[in-house]
């Protein structure tokens, strides 16, 4: 949530359903070890195992509350299917050998598919209907997960030896988890976990049986593919999408324009629709109502584009957090003066009154006469 | 010696709306404000609202009017002062020309669609 805020453009042009809102622009391509960086560089110095007390609480505090975006997430869906596909095929092989499946690898070298294979093993043998995602995040899918996996998890218990070497890399990042990812991560592969002899190596990487010096960008990718195979929600708190549905326009009559689901995109905004109404108004210069299904009239016409637009600028000024960027902030109004309550960061700060501007005379004037 | 309690200022009185005075609470003066407003058909209107003193907006719409090849006026509101109308969309057009002219980006507003 560093980066850019708001609607990614290029994203934007890729998906006309959703208005995308990416923190991360974080597609199908897109490597999964890299978003993460800004968040926990510092503590990955040493390479291996790290302390993520702070950032991970935080995140994984971050990722209760996400729960409730989760409407928002719309697209997200056919992001997992894609990064399913490649963990299927190192199930097919067998145990979690280290045989290259295409995606993962372009997707983040060889290590991941190690980790990420035996991690997941519990949730590919479901028929992939659920899928885990590094990227991904799904609280729903996730409990199905977990449902299923406590079922199969004394059939795990028969996996191969090796698998459960694997895991044990993943445990000082599994324990520095605290809160709801933790408990996850203990529903998903209980099995795993006790029986890992602590102090050994998972052996797996080419690089790892040699001799030779390890090289700081390896062990760096190694620790970074371990690392979020082992916690999805990491990754998808430090990248969050937040998508909202694109304002449905339509046109009534030749000089009205109707937007449907205003009352739609408030809720997820958590905004009045008054306010929201009263932005659009001013911003737009004209006027209009609220029909009886709650649907805004506005007077003039609008395409879909346009009133996308002025929404942009309403979250860029009335919701996104202008400290940290979240859209999960809540609008009050005391003393005449609107404050904005960040709830991820609790920063608080006013925000400016909407003000209309001069509104030029359009039209008869004979119509215009008031009194 | 004086005694912090015994002060005449009593800590706990009502302060009453502590923006009562200040009518600029928020104010959005120093901004230049270009907006746009729809016609009838594909016909629009810009307004430009909160010219700096410096500027006289009279030479200005002259030389609008020149630059965009569009007709234009000046307007005087009580509550927003004056205001320079021009027809058609020409906002993107009025913002480059202004900061071609050494205003500043971040003073212009350019709202609307």
């Amino acid at each position: 949530m560093a980066d850019e805020p708001l609607f990614d453009p290029s994203l934007k042009k890729r998906k006309k359903k959703t208005v995308a809102f990416t923190e991360d622009p974080l597609g199908p391509e897109a490597d999964p070890t890299a978003p993460a960086p800004e968040t926990i560089e510092s503590t990955t110095v040493n390479g291996d195992a790290v302390d993520l007390g702070p950032t991970t609480a935080h995140e994984a505090m971050k990722a209760g509350e996400d729960d409730e975006f989760k409407a928002m997430f719309g697209d997200l869906k056919k992001k997992k299917k894609k990064k399913e596909i490649p963990l299927d095929l190192g199930e097919d092989s067998g145990s979690s050998t280290p045989t290259t499946a295409p995606a993962a690898a372009a997707a983040a070298g060889e290590v991941p598919q190690i980790t990420s294979d035996d991690l997941d093993f519990s949730d590919m043998k479901k028929k992939k209907k659920s899928s885990k995602k590094k990227a991904a995040f799904d609280l729903e899918a996730f409990e199905k997960e977990l449902n299923d996996s406590k079922k199969e998890s004394s059939e795990g218990k028969t996996k191969t030896k090796t698998e459960e070497d694997e895991d044990e890399d993943d445990i000082p990042v599994d324990t520095s988890h605290l809160d709801i990812v933790d408990e996850f991560e203990l529903g998903d592969n209980p099995f795993s976990r006790p029986d890992a002899p602590i102090g050994v190596d998972a052996g797996t990487e080419a690089w790892l049986s040699s001799d030779r010096d390890y090289t700081y960008p390896e062990l760096l990718t190694r620790f970074y593919a371990s690392l979020h195979a082992a916690n999805p929600a990491l990754l998808s708190a430090s990248s969050k999408r937040y998508t909202i549905a694109p304002p449905s326009i339509h046109k009534e009559g030749n000089k009205k324009t109707i937007f449907a689901n205003v009352t739609d995109i408030c809720r997820k905004m958590h905004r009045q629709p008054e306010h929201v109404i009263q932005f659009l108004f001013s911003e737009m210069g004209t006027t209009g109502s609220v029909d009886g299904a709650g649907r805004l009239v506005i007077k003039g016409r609008f395409q879909q584009k346009q009133v996308e637009n002025v929404l942009r600028r309403y979250i860029v000024e009335y919701v996104t957090c202008k400290t940290c960027k979240s859209l999960d902030t809540l609008l009050t109004k005391e003393n005449r003066i609107f404050f904005m309550a960040c709830e991820s960061c609790g920063s608080r700060r006013s925000v400016n009154a909407i003000k209309s501007g001069f509104q030029a005379q359009v039209g008869k004037r004979s119509k215009n006469k008031t009194g | 010696m004086s005694v912090q309690n015994l002060n005449t200022f009593d800590p706990f009185a009502e302060e009453g709306d502590p923006l009562a005075g200040a009518q600029d609470v928020g104010s959005q003066a120093d901004y230049i404000h270009i907006r746009i407003q729809q016609r009838n058909g594909r016909k629009t209107l810009t307004t430009l609202q909160g010219l700096p003193k410096q500027y006289d907006p009279k030479k200005l719409l002259k030389a609008f009017k020149k630059e965009f090849a569009c007709n234009g006026t000046l307007v005087d509101d009580e509550k927003m002062g004056q205001v320079i109308q021009l027809q058609g969309d020409q906002r993107s057009k009025i913002s480059a020309f202004l900061t071609e002219n050494g205003i500043e980006k971040s003073t212009i507003k350019v709202h609307g669609f």
